[in-house]
């Protein structure tokens, strides 16, 4: 078999495709944070549990609905944004006039409770949900097996990114939404709806979150447990990238993924705390993010 | 200080002095560790505006490290102490100088995220026993003291808690805290005016870091391990809930927050179960939504509108 630095390029590839899949979970949803971020300036810590609550509810779709799994793809998205359209209208829209800080403790708070709410209904083990039959199996692309409900992940994240950057790079309604991120007074005056904007901007962040939460459901188990050490280093992806640019969260995201896959062939032990070390290391030497801008 | 002030210290050193008549010892030590982690964080959040979410991760340092050496050095118990308390401002000094790199939110996430790679150095390195955490650390003794008595550690961990209290005072009414509480205010004037903003808060920084860790240490003494738990972000989350609840930015918020917040998972624990992650959850949305001054800050603002009523 053939070697690279003597790992089996079968488990280099396996591994990179992992790290793939890992970095496309990564974009979708510091993705997600960033549009957010900045339309509201809020981060919202409650992403992570929002994106349980996506995979949480593709299971509970199933198990006791008996949902498929392509309505759920498109249902607890919506149902993931109209939580977060709730929660932006009753609670998020007070602080905009205080401290930023209080946006991430509020969205803190909501993140405790979302999580704690599935914990006490469905207890802390993972739930099992089958992939798709249109995706049982591998690709066999000679050089290693490719299974296809990875590949699939990693092109419906891929293809919601580039759709939300030409969404808001390429359209008008991306244009009212630029401006309203740049001057919300001014956006306001020229007759366009900014509140309603802001509403919608967090339901379709959030609901993101939701889109991730179901592709991941199939891929690992679902439990309420799986979002808050994930949004923990998609905090850090943010950092690394810096908030500025929607291809630089999917560029960095999807980069970091891979390197995270790479340390876990080469060196095990420091694939948990690679991506930290490696923002560490940004902060150092480029505080602002790779693609950021300093204020 | 006034005299008001003066009498109210002194009734509430009395009051802790007579606690352990009353009340189970290991609870109000309990209380008094996380007081003291509620103050020191505030030091840092309250009078000097950086919200660090890493918290924990030097009250679990430090625990650790504390536990290693009563343990397995068998140091004694003082030296122990100190151990922790300067291992966690070392730990600080790290963190602090990357982090104070930022400002904001993204300071936040910038302590959260090196304070989860801590979390998982902790959960792989040797010294920590991993998932099981340090258990059977021994109190020793103090003075010719036996500690494995509660109510002499008692004293002990009071005299703790009273001077590093009154050290955070002395910080935040000295020029240096003046300094940190312009920086909170005004960053870009602090710096016109010429301060190293950095260098300040840095040292507020590591001083807060040292004084969680102290903290820490304590607590490992008290309940003779040290686990994971203590390191983990749900601990900083709590932290920054103790804080909030109580009244950021007021002297004896931390204090109020801290007793509540533990008073009220030792009773709720049994009752509810996880629901408690729930209760903690909606305190932190009510207290951001219509509670932001927290319970000591509402209740001095309601206490100068009646001294104001009855003036006018």
């Amino acid at each position: 078999m053939t070697e690279i630095f003597g790992v089996p390029i079968q488990a280099l590839f396996g591994q990179l495709m992992l790290g793939l899949v890992n970095g496309s979970f990564y974009a979708v949803l510091s993705l997600g944070l960033a549009v957010i971020f900045g339309m509201l300036n809020i981060i919202n810590f409650a992403h992570g549990a929002l994106y349980m609550t996506g995979a949480m509810l593709a299971w509970i779709g199933l198990e006791y609905l008996g949902i498929g799994y392509w309505w759920m793809l498109v249902l607890a998205p919506i149902c993931v944004g109209l939580i977060g359209i709730a929660i932006e209208r009753l609670m998020l829209q007070w602080l905009y006039k205080l401290d930023h800080l209080y946006g991430l403790l509020l969205t803190f708070g909501l993140a405790l409770m979302i999580e704690g709410l599935f914990r006490d209904l469905y207890g802390v083990a993972g739930q099992p949900y089958s992939i798709p039959e249109e995706f049982a199996g591998a690709f066999n692309l000679g050089f290693m097996f490719l299974p296809k409900y990875r590949a699939w992940i990693i092109v419906a994240s891929l293809t919601v990114c580039l759709a939300t950057w030409y969404v808001i790079e390429k359209t008008r309604l991306g244009a009212y939404l630029r401006a309203a991120t740049e001057n919300p007074k001014l956006t306001q005056a020229f007759g366009i709806n900014v509140p309603l904007m802001v509403m919608l901007t967090y339901g379709f962040g959030v609901g993101l979150a939701g889109f991730a939460g179901v592709l991941a459901a199939p891929a690992s188990q679902v439990g309420p447990l799986m979002g808050s050490n994930l949004i923990i280093v998609v905090f850090a992806v943010v950092v690394i990238g810096g908030m500025g640019s929607i291809l630089g969260s999917v560029v960095t995201g999807l980069g970091l993924g891979i390197i995270e896959g790479m340390t876990k062939v080469f060196w095990p032990e420091a694939s948990a705390t690679v991506v930290f070390m490696i923002m560490a290391v940004v902060l150092m030497f480029r505080p602002a993010g790779l693609f950021g801008r300093e204020k | 200080m006034s005299r008001r002030v003066t009498i109210a210290y002194l009734l509430g050193l009395a009051l802790l002095l007579a606690a352990p008549m009353f009340i189970y010892p290991i609870l109000v030590m309990k209380v008094l560790c996380f007081a003291l982690f509620a103050c020191a964080f505030n030091l840092l959040l309250g009078y000097t505006g950086l919200l660090s979410f890493g918290h924990a991760v030097f009250l679990g340092g430090a625990a650790y490290v504390t536990g290693h050496a009563l343990k397995v050095w068998e140091l004694p118990t003082l030296v122990g102490l100190l151990a922790g308390t300067v291992a966690a401002a070392a730990l600080g000094w790290v963190i602090g100088s990357l982090a104070i790199r930022r400002q904001g939110i993204y300071f936040a996430m910038v302590t959260l995220a090196l304070a989860q790679m801590v979390y998982f150095l902790f959960l792989q390195a040797p010294f920590t026993g991993g998932e099981d955490g340090l258990q059977g650390v021994p109190r020793g003794t103090l003075f010719g003291l036996d500690l494995s008595v509660d109510i002499n550690l008692y004293y002990l961990v009071l005299a703790i808690f009273a001077g590093s209290f009154w050290l955070i005072q002395r910080t935040i009414h000295s020029p240096f805290g003046q300094i940190l509480k312009a920086i909170r205010e005004n960053e870009p004037r602090a710096i016109s005016l010429g301060y190293d903003v950095a260098k300040y808060k840095l040292l507020a920084f590591v001083l807060s870091a040292g004084l969680a860790g102290l903290a820490g240490a304590t607590k490992t003494v008290v309940f003779k391990f040290a686990t994971l738990t203590d390191a983990h972000w749900h601990t900083s989350g709590e932290v920054v809930l103790m804080t909030l609840l109580g009244g950021m930015g007021t002297v004896f918020g931390p204090v109020v927050g801290a007793t509540v917040i533990v008073t009220l998972q030792n009773e709720l624990a049994d009752k509810v179960g996880s629901l408690v992650t729930v209760i903690m959850g909606a305190i932190f949305v009510i207290c951001v939504l219509a509670f932001r001054r927290g319970i000591v800050g509402e209740s001095l603002a309601l206490y100068r509108r009646m001294i104001g009523q009855k003036a006018g």
